[in-house]
């Protein structure tokens, strides 16, 4: 039963967070834009770019850079179709791991010195975030004694109320997942702070346009992380969770906008001690009180 | 339909410009004039950009990445020469080692002229560039179609 659900959330998934992060991607290129006095590009303008970026020529270096991206792709689709479907969330957490894992070796398979510092980058910046999406897990099963999604729908308080620190953790490793200033290292999307283009240095047209529909996928998976602190019992609590969600996503296009990329140093040391502190004495709390 | 119109990616390589033509291309992407209401954006990697926007004029040190970064763009892609000097070679055009305008080191498909290149002048030149890189992406989708069949 588990496993239909999961395919059904699967294949849902895959038609409808391409829509919503699409449309996502374009309200928050719109509110950058106003950010800085600008009008900004039309709402669909990431669709318009994906749309072209697929008419393009296909010059990938090799063949087996798309296959990384596609595997990429699929697994991303099936972490946000387990999470969306009620299923367990190491298992999501894990899942969208291994796609970072392939995004990261379809850079490295260009042999291109740019597109591997970029995947160094990318390295380091999942080395970052990491720690703290397992203290999320943690402190979920903590507060939920169970690992799926479905268990919060029993609740009688939302787990923010045990996990705060947690969340506050998360919301610090969000910028490095959400690829926003100061911890776009990889692949940032403002040209002018980048090395040439990062991760994606290599990869064009076809390839360029999957990279960014999982961008797109992923994005909504993570807003759901941010989201699943706030559902209770109460069927109404997922508008607090979407109202939640807009107000973090605000938050982290100004972050975006009001600050320059990080050095790499500051990035790892900083997350590890975010994670430490308020995944740690998070947990530490939440097994011993 | 030709998709490309709606999302033109730039390029900017400064060839032996004096600068002038450079502060210009950036300022078309400013909020004064916001590039991005076109979907503009300036990439700084060719394999991903659609439109090649050179200032400053062809020299025997530079001919050779230009091409390079024409050729590592992928099809459909125009050519935007901003600037007279990027055109003709302008006032460097009797350089000893100026060779001339982009044109003779790759096909350009638009001329922008100006001394410096106005950026309201630029932003018709890359519209200009638009159009030929829809006629551009049909004769592609023409030739992928040809060669299924
Ligand atoms: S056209 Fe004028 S402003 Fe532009 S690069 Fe040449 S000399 Fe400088």
């Amino acid at each position: 039963m588990t496993l239909l659900y999961t395919l059904i959330g699967c294949i849902v998934f895959a038609i409808v967070a391409p829509l919503v992060g699409c449309l996502i991607a374009g309200v928050d290129r719109i509110i950058s834009a106003r950010m800085q006095g600008r009008v900004g590009p039309p709402l669909l303008q990431p669709y318009y770019d994906v749309r072209k970026l697929l008419a393009k020529e296909n010059v990938s270096v090799n063949s087996v850079e798309n296959t990384y991206i596609v595997c990429a792709l699929v697994f991303t689709i099936v972490a946000g179709g387990i999470f969306f479907s009620g299923g367990n969330l190491l298992m999501c957490v894990f899942v969208i791991t291994l796609a970072s894992m392939f995004f990261i070796i379809a850079a490295y398979s260009a042999r291109s010195p740019y597109a591997e510092v970029g995947a160094n980058r990318e390295t380091l910046q999942v080395m970052s975030y990491e720690p703290m999406v397992l203290f999320m897990a943690v402190g979920f099963y903590l507060g939920a004694q169970t690992f799926d999604i479905n268990g919060l729908f029993t609740l009688d308080v939302p787990i923010i109320a045990n996990t705060w620190l947690i969340f506050i953790g998360l919301l610090f490793v969000l910028t490095i997942k959400l690829r926003k200033s100061p911890f776009d290292l990889s692949m940032s999307h403002h040209a002018h702070q980048e090395i040439v283009r990062g991760v994606t240095t290599e990869m064009s047209g076809p390839t360029l346009a999957r990279v960014e529909i999982m961008h797109w996928c992923e994005n909504v998976l993570f807003l759901g992380w941010v989201g699943m602190f706030f559902v209770w019992g109460n069927p109404l609590s997922i508008l607090l969770a979407l109202a939640v969600i807009a107000v973090v996503y605000f938050l982290e296009i100004w972050i975006d906008n009001n600050f320059a990329r990080m050095k790499w140093q500051f990035m790892l040391k900083s997350a590890w001690i975010v994670a430490l502190v308020a995944g740690g004495v998070n947990i530490a709390f939440l097994v011993f009180l | 339909m030709a998709f490309a119109s709606k999302s033109p990616w730039v390029i900017h390589y400064d060839g032996s410009s004096c600068n002038g033509c450079d502060i210009e291309v950036l300022a078309t992407l400013c909020p004064g004039f916001d590039g991005e209401r076109f979907g503009v954006i300036n990439t700084g990697n060719p394999k991903h950009a659609d439109i090649f926007l050179v200032t400053g004029s062809i020299n025997e040190q530079n001919i050779e990445v230009v091409r390079q970064i024409y050729d590592q763009m992928v099809e459909p892609k125009v050519v935007v020469a901003c600037g007279i000097c990027a055109c003709t070679g302008g006032i460097f055009h009797d350089c000893y080692n100026v060779l001339g305008g982009v044109d003779k080191a790759i096909p350009v498909d638009v001329y922008a002229p100006g001394c410096a290149v106005r950026p309201e002048a630029l932003i018709d030149a890359i519209v200009k560039g638009i159009a030929v890189l829809d006629e551009k992406s049909a004769a592609l989708e023409k030739k992928k179609k040809e060669g299924v069949a």
